[in-house]
């Protein structure tokens, strides 16, 4: 292995830089005593604490929760659903069609998701509120599970689900007990990419939801809009805390699971 | 029939919430603007039969959207911007990925994973870091005033400037991964074998490693130009009241004016621009799957 150069030193180095000065920035400010967030005053907890009372943005929390778990459970299911259909399915009446309805939502603008979910919901006489919100983000979010899970579908081998049905298990006993399984850690990233997306999610949740039901970003980007506040930082804190111990717990586990799987394969071989 | 309620399901979701949604938004985009709730008047009513509706028709909306110049800047201002910032993107994120493929095995896991940690991060705090930052009592302009490099504050927020450091910071990683997957996958032989041949450095990363990584470079730019065309987030926190971007046009146009047929008129065009990145995207997508077979 050849070395790595100064360049590749250099451009790494200012690249990760860019990506975290401004999250570390962000972090150290949330713990400024002084309300003016660019001016440093010592340490102190206190946005912290004004968060906790702070009722609008726990209520805010508690619907982005509910709708981030909702729509990414329904997701997975229907999102794993359309993944077998489009890898399995064979040929079928609108195939093309469908196969275009899981692609567009992935590249769609979401100001116009959102604009067209609001008309849809205003034409059916639907109240706006968290069911209006979970189907919005059920719909976006099951097309990124369907990506994730026929990406492993297709280099799954066909001939294990095969030998299920020849020793006797019928279609959906041979998908629960062989199928699911081996799928099951692109079913389960594919959960979280939809709850997060789902969590992120300012634009289709502003078009979709009523004045019952206010989500998180909704509340970060009206706060936000008048500017910078330390109250905010603290809750980005917390926000990236919680992802980066997500992130890496959930890597960490894959590559355990990742060593286990070729020492399993190599016992295999030698036996 | 197990088979039908598995293609059922997800694909009569889709319809309802995805195609009929459109479909309204056409429809929409073709009636009158009306002072009522819904606030349109539309053309279209199945009692009178689709006739009736084609000889009512107009394109109304669509000739507003040509005269009055605001829309037809946004357009153009909106691909200038995508278009400017998918360049410098792309400038950031190729040393990376070429960085990143060239750096030691064991290594690389670590590093793509802190390309990938910022992708998950809220979207929304990520653009809002860049506030504190770029505001003229800001963290970068008190680090200049600090050395000496300025005296007075620069006005970066709420200008361009800010926008497009903001579309770089957030898409940085759609840019990096696909080339880095496409220089992983290189043969380093290749490379010495131009080198061997009598080939500078610098004119085998021209002839060689550019040309093949190009799959990752055409992946990566348009996963940041399709996006970042319709963007809202960005220009309304980062950009300034001269930014025009059409997804905040077409925002206003629907939270401040009430207009909804003239937003739809301006989501269907947008969604007519975007037709031609997308097939593009797929056309490249298609022939590198056909690449790794």
């Amino acid at each position: 292995m050849r070395r790595m150069s100064w360049f590749n030193t250099v451009s790494l180095t200012l690249g990760f830089a860019f990506l975290y000065v401004p999250m570390l920035i962000l972090v150290i400010y949330s713990f400024n005593e002084s309300k003016l967030v660019t001016v440093w005053a010592g340490f102190s907890t206190k946005w912290y604490g004004e968060l906790i009372q702070n009722e609008a943005f726990l209520n805010a929390a508690w619907v982005t929760i509910k709708v981030a778990v909702i729509s990414s459970t329904i997701a997975t299911v229907l999102g794993t659903m359309a993944a077998y259909v489009l890898v399995r399915g064979g040929r079928f009446m609108g195939r093309t069609l469908f196969s275009g309805m899981i692609y567009a939502p992935l590249v769609m603008p979401e100001v116009i998701t959102g604009l067209s979910l609001l008309l849809l919901f205003i034409g059916l006489g639907l109240d706006r509120g968290v069911m209006t919100i979970v189907l919005a983000h059920t719909t976006f979010s099951m097309c990124y599970v369907s990506v994730v899970v026929s990406s492993r579908l297709v280099t799954f081998d066909r001939s294990l689900e095969e030998a299920a049905l020849d020793l006797g298990c019928s279609p959906s006993e041979a998908f629960r007990l062989v199928t699911l399984p081996i799928i099951a850690p692109a079913v389960i990233s594919g959960w979280l990419l939809a709850f997060t997306l789902s969590l992120d999610d300012l634009v289709i949740a502003s078009f979709t939801s009523g004045p019952a039901a206010t989500t998180l970003p909704i509340k970060i980007y009206s706060a936000v809009r008048l500017g910078v506040s330390p109250e905010i930082n603290a809750l980005s804190t917390i926000m990236i805390a919680i992802v980066t111990v997500g992130v890496i717990t959930a890597s960490l586990v894959n590559k355990r699971q990742m060593v286990r799987q070729k020492r399993d394969e190599q016992a295999a071989e030698r036996s | 029939m197990r088979r039908f309620t598995l293609i059922a399901v997800p694909y009569l979701w889709l319809l309802a919430l995805f195609l009929v949604p459109f479909v309204i938004v056409l429809k929409i985009s073709l009636s009158d603007v009306a002072v009522a709730r819904p606030p349109y008047a539309p053309h279209f009513d199945w009692a009178t039969g689709i006739w009736a509706f084609l000889s009512e028709l107009d394109f109304e909306n669509f000739t507003w959207l040509t005269e009055d110049d605001l829309y037809w800047k946004a357009y153009l201002s909106s691909l200038k911007i995508a278009f400017v910032s998918t360049v410098l993107t792309l400038l950031v994120g190729y040393p990376m990925a070429y960085a990143m493929a060239r750096a030691p095995q064991e290594w690389r896991a670590t590093l793509m994973m802190l390309v990938i940690l910022p992708f998950w991060t809220s979207f929304l705090i990520r653009v809002y870091a860049w506030m504190g930052i770029l505001s003229n009592e800001g963290f970068l302009n008190q680090f200049l005033m600090w050395t000496g490099m300025i005296s007075e504050p620069l006005t970066i927020l709420n200008t361009n400037a800010a926008v497009y450091i903001g579309i770089v910071y957030t898409y940085l990683p759609f840019m990096i991964l696909p080339i880095y997957a496409a220089l992983e996958r290189l043969d380093e032989s290749l490379i010495e074998a131009a080198e061997d041949l009598g080939c500078s450095r610098f004119t085998a990363f021209w002839l060689v490693t550019i040309p093949l990584s190009k799959t990752g470079i055409v992946a990566g730019s348009f996963l940041v130009f399709i996006p970042v065309l319709g963007e809202f987030v960005i220009p309304s926190l980062l950009g300034g009241s001269d930014t025009l971007m059409i997804g905040k046009v077409l925002w206003e146009e629907f939270f401040s004016n009430r207009d909804w047929p003239v937003a739809s008129a301006v989501a269907v065009v947008l969604l007519l621009i975007l037709i031609i990145p997308i097939v593009l995207f797929q056309r490249n997508q298609q022939k590198q799957q056909e690449a790794e077979q």
